[in-house]
């Protein structure tokens, strides 16, 4: 168990430091230099672009650049170049906001795919499992920003409520019911577009375990022996096909920065990935950099930890 | 092999012929997947949009196009689908054919159902180029650490790629002259260490060599952790920094697709070959004295095929997905060429006035993606050869 943590841990400080190069790499030899960015600015002289180049190192060679950006990025020193701000406090602030969005979506998910995907496989064949399935397709199929526009228009139109934004500008003196219910309604349309994928996927996924499940010798010999099937159902086989899924508790935690770049700009919702974005069109790299990092770490640490529950709920498996 | 047992005359002894009909693969394949209702629907708009990608690539394109996309009649802005053409106003070779706008007109009097056509082609390469550069890559990385894995990288191989790599590299920044020193230094170890030494037992003829054959890492544990490093990459958020700092080009969008996807197709050709090189039918092979290329490529990869033609599918699909997301940021295939994805995000401007420009390439791509879920869900459970005997 502590040898394969410390092989672990190694081995992923190794992928992290060439993430970190990679990642680098990519965006320091595309063509174009951040000093260029605005040449037709009259207040942007080359006096401005040389110091705008030593300060943040531009000048210096790349492997230069590459230690002193993560040198600054772990002494928590890294600076946007668009406004001068601490990155990991923008980064912070923006996390603060898509935050709901994730804890809903991710509950929304996990509390819906999980009786749709067992009843699919218990009603093998049934209409409700043939319904679903397409439903499943439909929904992985559908282009995100297509299903969005559906369901603004048809929240918008029918409700009566708006929806986009985090709040309702200029609600400043309003009811506190009032307030709350607003943002409630704010946050919904979001964060069921974010789950749509993820209900699909997991309801098929937790049907196709079931079934797997299922076609197992000790079922059909608690069957024989006369239990009725809801025991069957729930005690013998839900637990065995609930395994895997332990596991995938490590893999929701990248989902916590990536964030939906295009559902965030259809709401104008002030999240990571709309930061994330508006980085990219900036090229403001220091941010780009430090989220693609930040989300690299996440990964590993989710890898990590769904490989560790798997070693703990499984007997079977010693890594 | 197969057809020449057949070419012989049937012995008289009719026990040796066979005894039941004997049923192709392709046949086998059929009889399983045409029980699968919406595959079959989905093969069949599968089918339909090639035809209609080709198509439309005929009609849309050269001097005098048939239908022509980028004809802008300002006069003419906003129909409605299946509206005649205001005849007086328009010169005669501004009239659509067959005399009406089949889908509308956009904000600048284009014909929709044109450039629909167009777009489709277009998805069509998206998709296709994109996956063909990630199976390649898959199936050439998941073979070689499949079928190779667990020889080591010597130190001999990491000095002679390390000088190639760093010619290549300093030929792609800017000194001449150090990058024919380093491809010249790299060709030169190369043929020092292996030039000579074919049969031979590596480097221990030489004192002081033995230390070239010192065994680094698998190949096998190299590719792996290859696959780990791409995997934690956030894949839009990649696709969407490469593309946005690259000029802007549809090439270049079907290349950074492909590059950020083949990880999946690598991971399933080498469990497959991994499996597959411990079966008996391949070291029959080998002890026949088959070399490894036709061994792999004759033998092994018809048997690794399927699941790698599934993920195929499925990954057009998501290509096209991934093409319509880039287009509605503002970053997709750049204007001259019509793709869904644009149609649809510029439309979006005037859902309320004229929704037909979001309701067509939307339901569009909606219907073409599900198309190719469902016919690769049904691929897969036709190739699944626990299902075939059934």
């Amino acid at each position: 168990m502590i040898s394969f943590i410390g092989r672990s841990v190694i081995q992923k400080i190794v992928t992290l430091f060439f993430v970190s190069v990679v990642s680098f790499l990519i965006i320091h030899l595309a063509p174009g230099e951040p000093s260029q960015v605005d040449p037709m600015n009259p207040k942007f002289t080359p006096e401005m672009v040389e110091r705008f180049r030593q300060q943040f190192h531009l000048d210096k060679p790349l492997y230069g650049q590459y230690l002193l950006f993560y040198k600054d990025l772990f002494t928590g020193k890294t600076v946007s170049w668009k406004d001068n701000q601490s990155v990991l406090k923008k980064i912070w602030d923006r996390f603060l906001n898509s935050l709901p969005l994730f804890v809903v979506g991710t509950l929304l998910t996990w509390t819906l795919s999980f009786p749709v995907g067992i009843r699919a496989a218990i009603r093998r064949g049934s209409l409700f499992d043939q319904g679903s399935t397409f439903v499943a397709y439909f929904l992985i199929s559908i282009p995100g920003f297509f299903f969005a526009y559906l369901l603004i228009i048809l929240v918008v139109m029918h409700f009566q409520v708006p929806v986009i934004g985090m709040q309702t500008f200029g609600m400043g003196d309003s009811s506190p019911v009032h307030m709350i219910m607003d943002r409630i309604w704010h946050l919904l349309l979001p964060s069921i577009l974010g789950a749509t994928g993820g209900i699909a996927v997991l309801s098929r996924y937790v049907r196709s375990q079931m079934l797997e499940v299922g076609g197992q010798d000790y079922i059909r010999t608690a069957r024989a022996k006369g239990l009725p099937p809801d025991e069957v159902n729930y005690h013998h086989a839900l637990r065995n096909a609930l395994l895997p899924f332990v596991t995938m508790f490590g893999l929701i935690l990248p989902g916590l920065i990536g964030g939906s770049v295009i559902i965030e700009s259809i709401f104008s919702w002030p999240g990571m990935g709309r930061m994330a974005y508006e980085a990219i069109l900036a090229r403001d790299y220091p941010v780009i950099l430090t989220v693609n990092f930040i989300s690299a770490v996440l990964v590993l640490i989710g890898t990590f930890i769904s490989d560790l529950l798997y070693m703990v709920v499984d007997p079977r498996i010693r890594l | 092999m197969q057809t020449r047992h057949q070419v012989q005359p049937a012995p008289e002894n009719s026990l040796e012929r066979p005894l039941a009909p004997r049923r192709s693969l392709w046949q086998q394949f059929w009889t399983i997947f045409k029980q699968n209702r919406m595959a079959v629907i989905g093969m069949v708009f599968f089918l339909l949009f090639f035809a209609a990608a080709v198509v439309g690539l005929l009609l849309t394109s050269g001097n005098k196009p048939v239908l022509n996309p980028s004809l802008i009649r300002l006069q003419e802005k906003l129909r409605p689908p299946l509206s005649k053409p205001n005849l007086e106003s328009l010169q005669p070779d501004e009239v659509p054919a067959f005399g009406v706008y089949l889908l509308g007109t956009d904000e600048l009097g284009r014909d929709v159902f044109a450039r629909m056509l167009q777009g489709a082609w277009v998805s069509l390469t998206v998709g296709f180029v994109a996956v063909g550069i990630s199976v390649v890559i898959g199936i050439f990385l998941g073979g070689i650490a499949g079928y190779f894995g667990q020889n080591h990288v010597r130190l001999d191989h990491v000095i002679v790629a390390g000088m190639l790599l760093a010619g290549a590299v300093l030929l792609a920044i800017k000194p001449i002259w150090g990058s024919v020193l380093f491809c010249l230094g790299g060709i030169l170890t190369l043929w020092l260490f292996f030039g000579r030494s074919r049969t031979g037992q590596g480097h221990q003829s030489v004192p002081g060599m033995g230390l070239l054959n010192f065994k680094t890492l698998t190949i096998d544990t190299l590719i792996m952790r290859l696959v780990d490093i791409m995997l934690c990459f956030p894949t839009f958020f990649l696709i969407l920094t490469v593309v946005a700092l690259l000029p802007a080009s549809i090439y270049n969008i079907m290349i950074v697709i492909g590059l950020t996807s083949w990880m999946g197709t690598t991971r399933f050709v080498r469990a497959e070959f991994l499996a597959l090189r411990e079966q008996d039918f391949v070291a029959a092979v080998r002890a026949l004295g088959v070399g490894n290329l036709r061994i792999i490529f004759r033998h092994m990869m018809p048997n690794a095929v399927a699941p790698v033609l599934v993920s195929a599918t499925l990954g057009i699909a998501s290509a096209i997905l991934t093409e319509a997301g880039l287009s509605f940021l503002g970053f997709g295939v750049p204007p001259p060429n019509a793709t869904w994805g644009n149609i649809l995000s510029d439309g979006q401007n005037f859902i309320f006035d004229a929704p037909w420009l979001t309701f067509i390439p939307g339901i569009t791509i909606l219907v073409v993606v599900l198309a190719f879920n469902l016919f690769g869900e049904g691929l897969r459970d036709a190739l699944n050869p626990r299902l075939r005997e059934r």
